[in-house]
This record gives C-alpha cells, sequence and structure tokens, in this order.
C-alpha cells in the first residue's frame, strides 16, 4: 500500500476534481451539474485520506472530515433534488439557460 | 427717547400686515379696513409725539439737531467691525419722513375705506398697504445702508403686490412685472454701491460711514479715491451707483419707464407709493448720504443734479401731452422729484449753502401733500366716471364741488401759486439753483412753467371744458346725484387740501438742514416775481386752450405735430428699451447663452449619460443570468488570486 | 511493479475515465451509470488505501444513496433514451481552459511541494477508534461536528420536504 506514491494519488484527485468542474462549466442540465458536484467532492475525499493516511498517521482527523464531507454531500444532494423537482414542475425544464428570470 | 416706544411705529403696521394677511380674508373681512387704519392711526400719532419730542423736547444741542441712535440691535455679525444692524436712527430727515410717511399712509388708508368699497380682496388691500407702510417705515429708520437696502427691497415687493392689485388685468400684471424689474435692476447698481462704500469704509452703520468717509485725514477716504476704475475714483462710481438705486426707485431718467406704467394699481395706491413716499426714497437716499456727496465727491452731485434737471424737464414736456389724467400726474411727480433731485444736486454741506439741501427737503414734504391730494381727487373723479380719459370728463365742478376746490388748491400748489405750500418749497429750490447754476436755474423756471400749464390743463379739462358733464360710461340716474364719494373719501381730500394751503408757512429751515444747524430762510419777493409770473403765464395759457372746448389745442399739436407726436409716445423710451432688450439682449445674449446651455452645457451632461449607457450595454452581456457563466468568472478570479498570492505576494 | 500499483493504477484509470464520461455524456441516465462506476473506483481505491469503514460508507451512501436519488430524479424528469441539450463548443472550449489551466496551476503546486510526513506514532484505523474518537467529549474529540452535522441533516430533510412538496391549488 505504501508504495503507491502520494503524489499519483494526488494526481488522480486533481484531475477527478477538474474534471468535475469543467462538468460543472459545461453541462446544461441541472442534475448532471450535481453529478459535477458529487465528483468535485469525492476528489476532496480522495485527498483526506491519502493525506491523512501518508503524512498525518498519529490523527483520525482526516477520517472525520471525510465522514462529515460524506453526510453534507447527502445532505446537500437532498435539498438540490428537491430544488431541481420544484422548479421542473414550475418550468418543466432542467435547464439552467431557461431559468433566466432574474436575468439583468 | 424711548427705542421701544419708537419702534412701534414701525412694528404696528407689520402686525397689522401679519393679521391681515393671515386671517383677514375670513376672520375680519369687512373689518380688516378698520384694523389696517386703526394700527396706522396709532403709528401716526406716535410718529407726532416723537417728532415733537424730538424738535422741542430734547431739541438742539449746542445749535445742533443731533442724531440719536433711539434703538440698535445687531443683526448679523460678519466681522468685529462689520455687522448687519437693525436699528432706528432718529435725525431731523428721518422724523420728517415719518411724519409724512404716517401721515399720508393714514389719509390713504381712511380714503380707501371708501374707494376700495366692496372690493372682493378687502382685507389683501389693507394687508398690502400695511406691508408697504412697515417697510417704507424701516426704511426711513434704517441707521445701516444694509437695514435700507433690504427694507428698500421689501417696499419694491410691496409696490409690486399693489401695482398689480388687479391681477385679472393684463396690463396691470404687466406694469407690475416692469416696475419689479426696472427697481431691481437698479437695485443691483444700489447693491455695488454699497459693496464699494461698505468694502473700503469696513463699515455698514451710516454714522461710522460718514464720518469715515468725509473726514479728510481718515485713511479710508484717502484709500477709496486713490483706487480708481475707468477714470473715476472707487468712491464716485459707488456714490452714483448708490444714486443709481435711488433714480430705480425715484424715476429719474432713464430708469423712469416703470412709473406711468404703474398707475395701473388703484389709485390710492398711486397717491400713496408712487407720489408722495416710496419713490421719494431715492431722495431719501441721497439725502442719507449726503455729506458724502457734499464734501466728498462733488463730481458725483453733479450727476445727481443733471439727471435730476433733465428728468425735471423730460417728464413735464411729455406731461403736457399726455391724455390719461394718472399719467400726466405720474409725469408730474417724476417732475417734481427731479426738482427735488437737483435741488440736493446744486446744494452744497453747511451753512447758507446747504441751502438746496434744506429746499428738497421742504419740497419733498409740500409735495407729498398736494400730490397725495391731487391723487386722491383723481381717484375720486375716476370713481365717479369710470375712466382714466380725459375726454370723458370735463364740467364736473358742479357735481363734485369738494373735490373740484381741494383739486384746485393743490393745482395752485404744485404751480407755485403763494401762498400755497408749493410756492415756499419751489421758491427755495429756485433760490438754490440760481446761487450755484445758471443753467439748472433758468431749465427749472421754465419747468415750472410748465408744471404750472400742464396742471391746469388737467384741471380745466376735468372740471371746466364742457358746459355739462356727460357721463359715457353709465346712463343710469346716477347724474342726478352729486357727483361726491364717501365722507371716508372726502375726510383726507380736505385736510390734505388744508395741509397744501398751510404747510408752506412752516419754518422748515428751522428744523431740517444739511448740517443740523437751524436755516433761517429769507422771503425775497423780488426774487419771487419771476417765477410766480412764469408760473401765472402758464395757467392763463392752459385756461385759453381748455377752458371751454375748443380747436386750439389740436391746432397747437398739430402745428408741432413731431414734438408732440413724440411727447405722447413718451418720446419712444419703451420702445427703445423694448429694442434694447428684445433684439439687442436676446438675441446678442441670451439667444447664444441659451445655445450653449442647451448643446454645450447639456450636450456634456447628455454625453456622460450616452458614455455610460453605452459602457453599461457593453458589459451587460457579462450579466447573462448563467450561473455557469459566473462560476467560471468566480473560477478565474479564484486562480487569479492563487497566482497572485503565492507567486507575486509572499 | 507491485500488485499494488497494478491495481492501483486500472482503480485510477477507471476513476477518471467513468468520471470524464460521466461529465461528457449525451444521454442523462448512462452520465449516471458512469458517476456510478467513478464511486465504486473511488471506494475501491479507499479498500486500497485501507481503509475499509470509509470505503462502507462510500458505497452505502454515494452508491446506494445518492447515486439512486440521482437516478430517481432522472426518471421523474426525463423522458427515457432522450438526448441532452449538448453545450455549445464555444463553452466547451471555455471551460476546459479554465479546468485545464487550473488543474496545471494544481499540479504544479503539488509536484513543487515536499510532503513531510510525521514521525509521531501510528495510530490504527480502525472502526473502533475512529467510534470512540467521534462519540469522545474530551478534547479531540468530534462529538460536537457530529451532533452539528446531525442537525444539518434534520434539517436539510425538513428543507427538502418543504421545497418539494406539492401545494395544493387554494379552492
Amino acid at each position: 500500500m505504501t508504495e503507491i506514491p502520494l503524489q499519483h494519488i494526488l494526481f488522480l484527485s486533481t484531475a477527478l476534481f477538474f474534471i468535475g468542474v469543467y462538468g460543472f462549466f459545461t453541462r446544461k442540465n441541472m442534475i448532471t451539474m450535481l453529478m459535477s458536484v458529487e465528483l468535485i467532492l469525492n476528489s476532496v475525499n480522495i485527498n483526506f485520506i491519502a493525506f491523512n493516511k501518508y503524512l498525518f498517521a498519529d490523527k483520525l482527523d482526516g477520517i472525520f472530515f471525510t465522514i462529515f464531507i460524506i453526510v453534507i454531500a447527502a445532505a446537500e444532494a437532498a435539498v438540490a433534488i428537491a430544488i431541481i423537482i420544484n422548479l421542473y414542475r414550475s418550468h418543466k425544464s432542467i435547464d439552467v439557460d431557461e431559468t433566466n428570470e432574474m436575468k439583468y | 427717547m424711548d427705542g421701544k416706544f419708537i419702534s412701534l411705529i414701525v412694528l404696528l403696521p407689520l402686525f397689522s400686515f401679519l393679521i391681515l394677511g393671515l386671517f383677514g380674508r375670513k376672520t375680519f373681512k369687512t373689518f380688516s379696513g378698520i384694523i389696517g387704519t386703526t394700527s396706522i392711526f396709532a403709528s401716526a400719532m406716535i410718529a407726532f409725539i416723537t417728532a415733537y419730542q424730538y424738535f422741542f423736547v430734547v431739541g438742539q444741542t449746542n445749535g445742533v439737531y443731533q442724531k440719536i441712535i433711539a434703538m440698535k440691535h445687531v443683526w448679523l455679525q460678519f466681522s468685529p467691525n462689520v455687522s448687519i444692524d437693525m436699528g432706528i436712527i432718529l435725525d431731523p430727515i428721518s422724523v420728517m419722513m415719518i411724519v409724512v410717511v404716517t401721515f399720508i399712509s393714514l389719509m390713504v388708508h381712511i380714503y380707501s375705506l371708501g374707494y376700495m368699497k366692496g372690493e372682493e380682496r378687502f382685507s389683501v388691500y389693507y394687508a398690502f398697504l400695511s406691508l408697504f407702510t412697515f417697510s417704507m417705515l424701516g426704511l426711513v429708520l434704517a441707521c445701516n445702508i444694509f437695514q435700507i437696502y433690504i427694507f428698500w427691497e421689501l417696499v419694491g415687493v410691496s409696490s409690486f403686490l399693489l401695482i398689480g392689485f388687479y391681477y385679472d388685468k393684463p396690463s396691470a400684471v404687466a406694469a407690475s412685472k416692469k416696475a419689479f424689474i426696472v427697481t431691481r435692476f437698479a437695485d443691483l447698481g444700489f447693491l455695488i454701491g454699497i459693496l464699494i462704500l461698505s468694502f473700503n469704509a469696513e463699515t455698514l452703520d451710516f454714522e461710522t460711514l460718514i464720518s469715515r468717509l468725509t473726514d479728510p485725514n481718515s485713511e479710508y477716504l484717502h484709500r477709496i479715491v486713490s483706487a480708481s476704475f475707468l477714470g473715476a475714483s472707487a468712491l464716485t462710481w459707488g456714490l452714483v451707483l448708490v444714486f443709481m438705486g435711488g433714480a430705480g426707485k425715484s424715476a429719474m431718467f432713464p430708469l423712469h419707464i416703470w412709473l406711468p406704467d404703474a398707475m395701473e394699481g388703484p389709485t390710492p395706491v398711486s397717491a400713496l407709493i408712487h407720489a408722495a413716499t416710496m419713490v421719494v426714497a431715492g431722495v431719501y437716499l441721497v439725502a442719507r448720504l449726503f455729506p458724502i456727496y457734499a464734501l466728498s465727491c462733488p463730481a458725483a452731485l453733479h450727476v445727481v443734479a443733471y439727471v435730476g434737471i433733465f428728468s425735471s424737464m423730460f417728464a413735464a414736456i411729455i406731461a403736457c401731452t399726455q391724455t390719461d389724467i394718472k399719467r400726466v400726474l405720474a409725469y408730474s411727480t417724476m417732475s417734481q422729484i427731479g426738482f427735488m433731485m437737483f435741488a440736493l444736486g446744486v446744494s452744497s454741506y453747511g451753512g447758507e449753502n446747504g441751502l438746496g439741501y434744506m429746499a428738497s427737503m421742504f419740497h419733498l414734504f409740500t409735495h407729498a401733500m398736494f400730490k397725495a391730494l391731487l391723487f386722491l381727487g383723481a381717484g375720486a373723479v375716476i370713481h365717479y366716471v369710470h375712466s382714466n380719459e380725459m375726454k370723458d370728463m370735463g364740467g364736473l365742478r358742479k357735481l363734485m364741488p369738494i373735490t373740484h376746490l381741494t383739486f384746485l388748491i393743490a393745482c395752485l400748489a404744485i404751480a407755485g401759486i403763494p401762498p400755497f405750500a408749493g410756492f415756499f418749497s419751489k421758491e427755495e429750490i429756485l433760490a438754490a439753483a440760481f446761487a450755484s447754476n445758471p443753467v439748472i436755474f433758468y431749465l427749472a423756471i421754465a419747468t415750472a412753467g410748465l408744471t404750472a400749464f400742464y396742471m391746469f390743463r388737467l384741471y380745466f379739462s376735468i372740471f371746466w371744458n364742457k358746459a355739462e358733464f356727460k357721463s359715457h360710461s353709465r346712463h343710469d340716474s346716477h347724474d342726478e346725484h352729486h357727483g361726491e364719494g364717501s365722507s371716508s373719501m372726502l375726510i383726507p381730500l380736505i385736510i390734505l387740501g388744508i395741509c397744501s394751503i398751510g404747510v408752506g408757512f412752516i419754518p422748515f429751515g428751522n428744523f431740517v438742514s444739511s448740517d443740523g444747524v437751524a436755516l433761517h430762510t429769507e422771503f425775497h419777493p423780488t426774487f419771487s416775481i419771476a417765477p410766480v409770473l412764469i408760473a401765472l403765464a402758464g395757467i392763463l395759457l392752459a385756461m385759453t386752450f381748455y377752458k371751454k372746448e375748443n380747436e386750439k389745442p389740436n391746432r397747437l399739436a398739430a402745428s408741432f405735430k413731431g414734438i408732440y407726436t413724440s411727447a405722447y409716445h413718451k418720446f419712444y423710451f419703451d420702445e427703445i428699451y423694448l429694442f434694447i432688450t428684445q433684439k439687442v439682449i436676446f438675441n446678442l445674449i441670451g439667444r447664444p447663452a441659451a445655445w450653449f446651455d442647451r448643446n454645450i452645457v447639456d450636450g456634456m451632461i447628455n454625453l456622460i449619460g450616452e458614455i455610460t449607457q453605452e459602457i453599461s450595454t457593453l458589459i451587460r452581456g457579462i450579466q447573462s443570468g448563467r450561473v455557469q457563466n459566473y462560476a467560471i468568472y468566480f473560477f478565474c478570479g479564484i486562480i487569479g488570486f492563487a497566482v497572485l498570492f503565492i507567486y507575486f505576494w509572499k | 511493479m507491485s500488485i499494488t500499483l497494478v491495481i492501483y493504477y486500472l482503480l485510477a484509470a477507471m476513476i477518471l475515465v467513468c468520471g470524464s464520461l460521466s461529465v461528457t455524456s449525451g444521454k442523462i441516465f448512462r452520465a449516471a451509470v458512469y458517476l456510478l462506476g467513478s464511486l465504486i473506483g473511488i471506494a475501491g481505491l479507499f479498500f486500497l488505501l485501507e481503509n475499509e469503514f470509509i470505503a462502507a460508507v462510500q458505497i452505502v451512501v454515494y452508491v446506494g444513496g445518492i447515486v439512486v436519488l440521482i437516478i430517481f430524479s432522472i426518471f421523474l424528469t426525463h423522458k427515457s433514451g432522450e438526448e441532452m441539450k449538448m453545450p455549445s463548443t464555444q463553452r466547451k472550449i471555455a471551460g476546459f481552459v479554465a479546468a485545464f489551466i487550473g488543474f496545471f496551476l494544481a499540479h504544479f503546486l503539488i509536484h513543487h511541494n515536499e510532503f513531510v510526513a510525521t514521525n509521531n506514532p501510528k495510530i490504527e484505523q480502525s472502526v473502533m477508534n475512529i467510534g470512540s474518537q467521534m462519540l469522545d467529549t474530551n478534547k479531540f474529540g468530534f462529538v460536537l461536528p457530529f451532533e452539528v452535522v446531525s442537525m444539518l441533516l434534520l434539517a436539510a430533510m425538513i428543507g427538502a420536504i418543504v421545497i418539494a412538496i406539492k401545494v395544493k391549488p387554494k379552492e
């Protein structure tokens, strides 16, 4: 296990993070944007676990943060989906470009 | 002398103005006349008591009537030395003026009870009259040159209000505006004059101002004389500009054009404001600053003299051709004020040489009496005839015997026939002119003759001319009654008539003179012969032309057609002013200024507005309302800050 | 090259490929499935890093919870087989450039940073240790965040219900 270099894990998490960012920028559909956000959060989780494992093996803080992030992600997903469904009811669409009443 | 007691003279009319102005229309209505008259009556009584005390109880100290500052409140303090005060100054001319103002005002108040009866805005009228009286008294008693300016403007405002009293008449509105603008224009000069004088003398107080600018050793005088502008010293400019203000109010040439039009106001108002009191404010102002004029700057005094005599002559010529009786009186007023002005102009300070000063004040005093009487008499006639035109009148002497008699007295007084009041004051003026400047003297004598002629032209046209008065405007049974107004209109006429006879016998020189020392004038019968003869000649001429209806006046007019027409049109001064203002000022200054404002100034503002709009349209695209765009901006910002903090801002 | 490393690279490839497909796929249901793959890969990575508890939580919460929730919402809002509207090329380029710059910067930083490991004695990352420290009220205990997060979950649940509830039209 320790033979996996930390740099490689960080490369993975960074790549995943920016894949999520790219998705967040380009997706029009709100649900897929939500998915992108999940990817971003997961990449952060990877970082926390890796740092805890490689650098601060005397503590459990990274694990706790990961747990809390997962919990918050769950809460966020629930609220986001509630909003999306509500929006779908009123606009018959969950396309972000069409919800532009507040423009200008 | 109790300052508080004296201040009641000024404050009573103010209270009456406030009460009538605030509550008159609803609460008092018919009583407002009584309220106004009562307050002015009280004010007049206090003024008489004050005059009595000043001249006879306090009297002279070292043979001189002292200036008494009865009251003084610092109102605005600019610096330790310069302040605007509100105060009361008592000296012979101010005491004389409060008597004149309150007395004439009282007469007019009483007269108006009858004249304005039934008027819808009766209480407003009385409120305005009270406001005028208040301001005029404040002006007269001012102890500070700025105080006089404040009341000066108040007087202008009340004059404006009263001229435009019949505001549904377009001509009255135009006249009030004209009066206001012309006098306002003159007051601009007055204000600049005040600033020049007070800036150099470093005071606004009359006494200090006069003492600083007349003492030959004073540094202030030295400084103001040495500062010169366009070839005249600052003192000359200051005094001439102050005189300009006076000329505006006193309708001196070339600022006279408002006065004839001001006759659009109710006739009692004309009597009070545009004959007896307000228009002499200019004379009073020059008299107030007379020591400076006479001792330090004779050049300015010469300006006063020549403007005075020219206006006098000019107005007298126009008066001979006018057919509106109030306009004749207006021009006669202007002519008489010209007399007062040039009397001041030919005078010098102190002793026998101050005869002109005393004569001017004396004439102011007597003129107030008989000119008010003339206007009130004319008012009675107009009230009866319902027209201002001479041709609608004639043969009224039997219908209005008292008016006729008093009017005759006034005409004799203004023509200078002994023993009526005008005779004495005019003789003094002519004597003063004779002593100093022969040109002015001969012009003055000629003007006096003209005065007699046009006054009697007026008199005969109104009361004789036609055998029987035929009313043009009303064909009811009015002719059967005698045409006198109510007693409230007759009493002032009678009182003023008595005064017009009597006041000439007051030894005026004993009370008022340039330096406060009693001036004993001697009566020279031989000197008086020429003026009286000329006046009589004028009267006789008027009698031949106008006593019976005949063709002579028209023939005369035809033979001097050019002069007659131009005089009838007041020498086209209105047209000239209109040309100057509308064509020259409007086109050459007003239009370019308006163009500049519209295109350059507004253009700049619009340009700024348009630039803002353009930029905002440009950057509006950024506010697309798309969350993802915002996210990209936000993200780029974060990267930018990260780079900044990590690499450049360690 | 050890077997662990090989497994790691396989997992990493799975995570990145599934993640990329999940953000680029034209069909939303497929995107959700790719996301599922990516998340499972991450769970595998956690196993590989000997964090079985977190790996289990990852699978339970993400795979079993969030992705299912997402798939339900997809069913609620989409007809099956529907192609999604795809972003404009301009937007794709802009997003890619922004993300790439960010990635480059972050990678550069990671590459040039010295990570120093602590020398303190290790602590075993067992479930027992995690559980006791999480509910510990002493120093370094996490009971307060734990309670706060429980409140947050409650609030989020109520909020989600309130937002999504159908308002009956007034009569």
